[in-house]
């Protein structure tokens, strides 16, 4: 194994991504095995629906944190865990989902569907939910190859509208403390921000800068409008 | 929604077939309360008290449905000043001193006085009134209080003609609670006169036949049973009589979700909640909501006439 920080080996990276794996797993074990302990407080419904949805949160977050951590650290590997945590917010905003629908709900459609026109916080959390299917089916390299990295990477930039939804979602579903939730949209506020005042850096770098010479044109992706 | 004939609460429920029911169970209880009694009560330490017995009769208004377990009644409480977690009050209220205390009854009143709480244990009889209760938040249980009605105190003070409302403030300390102002603190309830007259609403100061745990409210708190959870004030302090309705800490908080009257209703939905259903703790399933929580053949009378949609 490489014990270099920078460029791990292919084995330090696959350990690395077992370890993450792991990690991501523990939050759902630990409900799974509270609830068959029944210790999860006197309403466990209450406890794994708050539970698995403050993970998907979370889980968004970190997701979103790769590529500013990536920039500021230089550790580039970090972009090869971002699907996987991606794909485990899913998992956990499935999750989050499915006990709502079974175990709060219990299959009553009828409230189901009240819930979702009728309450603003699960309405915003519901469309958080589904804008994510997208996201998690072209989460592979075949639909990466598919749709042609543009298009890809345009169509996860939604990830960012998602982000913000869901911590809209859990501001409107507290009764009266947001301190929570305002941790939460200070966290994502950073996670935006920083890509808004890189991207600003970099038009004006690129107006800054006169363009080359003819011949050394190679195709750039101007952020900057034409 | 307007009131006529409520329909919705089973005779059994209020006659005394549920005292009967109970006989057996209630003279073991208040055997061992007899035994344990009176004598312990005074000079023990704090966490001592906090489990004795108290002595109590059974009351006919008492439902005969199975209780919610002690764990979860005292483990699972909405009380903000020490945590919005439900699970923080357990944790965090035994830094409340609940002696001395006293209880001043005030405003329109003839006879304004300051309870002392020993004094205040004493005024009438305690009765065991099992009741359920019904969170705005959607879930419910069946606490078995003891307390006594609220009416036997008002009686001692005569309100004055004038007197339209009753206030409840709620003791507040920051040196031991929330300091951010999630809430107006101190917590503020009130009820309108007639209400706080019904038999139905008692001061409670006790729960499974011991003193009540600092955690649902010691040592003296409201228990309305036909009206969400949040207007059954904890820890009071204060009860002034007034002619104006009283600001009411989570009307002032969310005045468009949380009215003044509060009273449990499956037809009228929290923008948040639908409250058609709820889940009773303990039980995986929701159950339907009644109106007036099941107490409609005693209450729906107060509101004749009254638009609930309107008054919520
Ligand atoms: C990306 C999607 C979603 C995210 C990130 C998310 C996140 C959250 C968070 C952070 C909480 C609060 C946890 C707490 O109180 O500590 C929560 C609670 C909740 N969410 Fe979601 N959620 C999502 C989708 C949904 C969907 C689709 C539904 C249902 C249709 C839903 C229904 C609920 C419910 C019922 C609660 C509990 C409310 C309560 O206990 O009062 N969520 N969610």
């Amino acid at each position: 194994m490489s014990l270099s920080l920078k460029t791990p080996s292919a084995a330090t990276l696959s350990a690395i991504k077992a370890i993450v794996f792991v990690l991501c797993l523990l939050p759902a074990a630990n409900l799974a095995l509270g609830w068959r302990a029944d210790a999860l407080g006197a309403n466990p419904i209450e406890t794994i629906t708050r539970a698995s949805g403050e993970w998907t949160l979370r889980l968004l977050l970190i997701t979103l944190a790769v590529t500013p951590l990536r920039r500021l650290t230089g550790l580039h590997w970090l972009l090869r865990l971002r699907r996987m945590l991606g794909l485990f917010a899913f998992a956990y905003a499935a999750a989050h989902f499915a006990i709502y629908l079974w175990l709060d709900q219990f299959f009553d459609w009828r409230a189901i569907a009240l819930d979702i026109l009728d309450r603003p916080f699960i309405t915003v959390g519901f469309a958080a939910f589904v804008l994510l299917i997208p996201l998690a089916a072209t989460s592979n390299s075949l639909a990466i190859r598919r749709l042609g990295g543009r298009r890809w990477q345009s169509l996860h930039r939604s990830v960012y509208g998602i982000a913000i939804l869901a911590v809209v979602h859990f501001w409107w579903l507290v009764k009266a403390d947001v301190l929570e939730p305002a941790i939460y949209a200070l966290i994502l506020a950073g996670l935006l921000g920083v890509r808004a005042w890189w991207r600003e850096l970099e038009r004006r770098r690129q107006l800054s800068v006169p363009p080359p010479a003819k011949h050394l044109q190679r195709p750039v992706i101007r952020i900057v409008p034409k | 929604m307007l009131i006529h004939r409520p329909a919705d609460v089973l005779p059994s429920e209020i006659t005394p077939r549920s005292l009967f029911e109970r006989r057996r169970e209630f003279l073991a209880r208040s055997g061992a309360g007899l035994i344990a009694g009176a004598a312990l009560w005074h000079g023990l330490p704090a966490d001592a008290r906090a489990a004795a017995k108290l002595q109590t009769t059974p009351s006919p208004l008492s439902t005969t449905e199975p209780l919610t377990e002690h764990k979860a009644v005292t483990t699972y409480n909405n009380f903000y000043e020490f945590g919005t977690d439900k699970s923080d009050p357990a944790r965090n209220a035994g830094r409340m001193a609940v002696r001395p205390w006293t209880v001043a009854v005030e405003g329109l009143v003839g006879k304004p006085r300051r309870f002392d709480i020993d004094n205040l244990l004493k005024l009438a009889p305690l009765e065991e009134r099992i009741y359920r209760m019904r969170c705005v938040e959607g879930w419910s249980m069946v606490i078995p209080w003891v307390g006594f009605p609220l009416a036997a105190l008002l009686k001692e003070v005569e309100p004055l003609g004038s007197a339209k409302y009753v206030e409840f403030l709620t003791h507040y300390d920051p040196e031991i609670m929330m300091r951010r102002p999630v809430l107006d603190w101190p917590y503020g309830e009130g009820l309108r006169l007639d209400e706080a007259l019904h038999p139905l609403t008692i001061l409670a100061v006790g729960l499974y036949g011991e003193v009540l745990p600092n955690q649902n409210g010691a040592p003296v708190r409201l228990v309305v049973p036909w009206k969400y959870g949040f207007k059954s004030a904890k820890s009071i302090v204060t009860i002034r009589l007034t002619e104006q309705q009283p600001a009411t800490a989570w009307n002032k908080a969310a005045p468009q979700e949380y009215g003044f009257y509060s009273n449990v209703n499956p037809e009228v939905s929290h923008p948040r909640w639908s409250q058609a259903t709820e889940r009773r703790i303990g039980e995986l399933r929701k159950r339907p909501t009644l109106m007036f929580n099941g107490y409609a053949e005693q209450v729906a009378g107060l509101y004749q006439g009254m638009d609930l949609k309107k008054f919520y």
